[in-house]
């Protein structure tokens, strides 16, 4: 048993995870860690200090996160780049992508 | 530690064990785990529940839900329970669940109510669609799809889940979040007896959990990742969440619960990097229901009934035919055309480019009435859970404004993407396990509510199957006055979890899950034959045997992932031992033998069933109406049931 207390994670990996997280104004609340299903975060040891990302890919991309960051801006969503739709302004004809 | 890793941030606990007592053990915390777990408490039953990831936000519509199917007891419905469960099953050419979705049908309504008073938003309180066409004055009810008929509820769904997981800490239910469940214990440890409880493990921690229980509610949904993976992005590689991984449907095969209709998959319409999320692009199905449609050119694409007759009126479109009593639209529709319960619709994209419509198509929500236009845009697209935030407010926030802007449609319309045939699912109305009119499974005290059925769907569904399952757990778990514990069944259970940690090899979860599906692919996809199968299933064993061995973990994190891996090995092997069993082609289930081509022939018009009995697969057959007169077994089987006032 003593071999199994050594768990490690893999470095932080965002790549691929929709949401950007503001670490100005993230106050390490921890609510984004509490209602990820997936659990993709983990508390950040330092106290206050946002949480740490550790299983971005897993995300299931429903932004319960997003919906529950008490902080206006600390947490936002971020499309991935794959997933931009093509949109039409149907009076000036003018195209765009969101 | 090598370098660039991170120490674990959680407090290790593997050499634990935690060991929980109770009447009622509920597996799985969406919406009818919750339900179950709710009703089971209220009967005065101590009641856990355990689930893998978060109570408040898991399962399916975890972060929201738009509307709730089957509401045919609500006081505005001119369908009755019986018309729309007879509907339900004949639109799927009997292969359907009708105790389920009867429950549903006749309770779902009540489970609506019952979330209201938890403090969810159900109707419209602040009249913002006061007047509007789908609106009940009285009731201030909204209605989708079939604005005659009235049996599907327009919801705030976003507010479903966290009133759920409030309530069931309320009520008493005492919650393990961040537990899988990993197996389920029977009395002596053998094999379809008597259900003694379940084990798990904490996945942040590692601790080993041990639930004993009197009676076990199994609500996990379905299985997932079997044809479909998607290594970069394992969180989207299905519609589904990606925790819903089909634990319960590999803990109770191996347990010897019995399962039906594990033959049926259809081609995939969402997943990974082949698909935008659901909903996301322009369309005109479920939660778009009826976007008007353009092309390239601004021509709008016309609506038809079902005889193919153009639909003039806007109205019309959330009308039956002059001929029908009523159409079936929403989650639980049949993904092939049935005329009887075919509703409006625009024709196929074939079809149109044909007629000469230009591509690409446009979803025109600029066009629609006021209130159509903000109830699609503003309330479905934002109460939905995987578009609340990933699409309601994202494109908003990007200047999308439905009052000006055209949104292009993907794919085939609604799937918002193309696949490939040998690219599959259990979507709509697929497999799971088999149940009674107690739901109860044929392992005593093992009760089965939600996506875990067989032929299961929606968010009502779940939560009526689910409250209903609570009530006859207890029931059942009172008449049990001891039970034991295995040890040896636990041992193994231990030794099965913790010897993935620290192996040799090297081998992660992904490799392992990008195999299965690469079999199921190859072996079990579009068209199936025995030489097929048994391939597959050979291949299947020795991936098991040989390179699932190497699978290594680092943390609980992962060692739930690994964990969840065998079980869709499991999964896959039991999917492929389904279609080995039914000798013959089917429509109905989507399923294709090229060497028993003969489509639905009479004998073959039954349920297959299958289970593990010792280490022998054990097929059998049910007719498909064994659960025999709908509305004199719910009585029988419900006669201390009052509903909600």
């Amino acid at each position: 048993m003593a071999k199994k207390q050594n768990a490690v994670a893999a470095p932080q990996d965002e790549s691929f995870f929709p949401v950007v997280i503001d670490s100005k104004k993230c106050t390490g609340c921890n609510r984004c860690v509490e209602v990820c299903q997936v659990d993709v975060f983990a508390t950040n040891p330092k106290k206050g200090r946002p949480p740490l990302i550790l299983f971005g890919q897993e995300c299931w991309q429903e932004g319960s996160c997003v919906q529950v960051c008490p902080r206006k801006g600390a947490i936002r969503w971020q499309r991935l780049p794959m997933q931009r739709v093509h949109c039409r302004r149907k009076t000036t004809g003018e195209d765009f992508f969101v | 530690m090598s370098k660039g890793q991170l120490k674990w941030p959680f407090k290790v606990e593997w050499d634990k064990t935690q060991t929980v007592e109770t009447d009622v053990l509920v597996l799985g915390g969406g919406a009818a785990g919750c339900f179950a777990a709710i009703s089971a408490a209220q009967k005065g039953a101590k009641t856990v529940l355990v689930e893998k990831g978060a109570t408040i936000a898991s399962g399916a519509a975890g972060s929201g839900c738009d509307h709730w199917e089957s509401a045919a007891s609500n006081p505005c419905s001119r369908i009755n329970p019986e018309e729309l469960t007879d509907a339900m099953i004949l639109a799927f050419g009997g292969y359907n669940n009708g105790i389920s979705h009867y429950i549903e049908c006749r309770e779902g309504y009540d489970r609506l109510l019952d979330i209201e008073k938890m403090g969810a938003k159900v109707r419209d309180t602040e009249d913002e669609f006061k007047g509007a066409d789908f609106r009940d004055e009285k009731t201030k009810l909204l209605f989708a799809y079939d604005y005659y008929n009235r049996y599907t509820i327009r919801v705030w769904g976003s507010t479903f889940k966290p009133a759920l997981a409030r309530h069931c800490r309320r009520v008493g239910v005492r919650i393990f979040d961040r537990v899988m469940a990993t197996s389920l214990l029977t009395q002596d440890g053998h094999k379809g007896r008597r259900i003694a409880g379940a084990t798990g493990i904490n996945a942040r921690t590692g601790k080993f959990m041990v639930f004993m229980a009197k009676a076990v509610i199994l609500c996990t949904s379905r299985p997932t990742r079997l044809w479909l993976f998607s290594p970069e992005l394992p969180g989207i590689s299905e519609f589904r969440p990606f925790q819903c991984s089909g634990d319960g449907h590999a803990m109770a095969w191996r347990a010897g619960a019995e399962f039906t209709m594990m033959e049926k998959s259809i081609q995939a319409q969402w997943s990974g990097l082949r698909s935008f999320p659901p909903y996301s692009t322009g369309n005109n199905h479920n939660t778009w229901y009826a976007c008007n449609m353009v092309d390239a050119e601004g021509r709008q694409l016309p609506w038809r009934d079902r005889d193919g007759r153009i639909i003039e009126k806007f109205s019309d479109r959330f009308r039956p035919s002059p001929t029908q009593k009523l159409f079936l639209k929403g989650g639980g529709e049949p993904d092939s055309f049935v005329y009887d319960f075919a509703g409006p619709d625009t024709a196929p994209g074939d079809e149109l480019i044909l007629k000469g419509y230009k591509l690409p198509f446009y979803a025109d929500l600029t066009s629609l009435p006021e209130m159509e236009r903000k109830v699609i845009w503003g309330m479905m697209v934002g109460e939905e859970g995987k578009t609340k935030i990933p699409v309601f407010q994202a494109y908003t926030d990007a200047g999308f404004n439905p009052a000006t802007d055209l949104i292009q449609s993907y794919g085939d319309g609604w799937k918002s993407g193309n696949f490939l045939p040998q690219e599959r699912q259990l979507f709509g109305l697929p497999g799971g396990i088999l149940n009674d009119w107690n739901l109860m499974t044929n392992i005593q005290g093992l009760f089965a509510a939600g996506d875990v059925l067989f032929a299961s769907n929606c968010f009502g569904h779940a939560a009526a199957t689910g409250h209903y399952a609570g009530r006859h757990a207890v029931a059942y778990a009172r008449q049990i006055q001891n039970f034991t514990i295995n040890e040896n069944q636990l041992a193994d259970e231990r030794h099965r979890i913790y010897s993935l940690f620290g192996r040799k090899g090297s081998l992660d979860w992904r490799q392992l899950n990008t195999a299965v599906t690469k079999i199921m692919q190859n072996y079990c996809g579009a068209f199936k034959t025995e030489e097929l199968l048994n391939t597959g299933l050979k291949r299947l064993r020795d991936l098991r045997q040989r390179e699932a061995e190497q699978m290594t973990v680092r943390n609980p994190h992962e060692l739930m992932r690994a964990l969840e891996v065998i079980n869709i090995m499991t999964n896959a092997e039991l999917v492929m031992e389904a279609c080995r069993a039914r000798k013959a082609s089917s429509q109905h289930l989507d399923f294709v033998r090229l060497d028993f081509p003969q489509t639905d022939p009479p004998d073959w018009r039954k349920f297959v069933t299958i289970k593990l009995a010792g280490d022998r697969i054990e097929t059998g057959s049910l007719g498909l109406d064994y659960y025999g007169s709908l509305s004199d077994n719910y009585i029988k089987y419900n006669k201390d049931y009052k509903g909600v006032k």
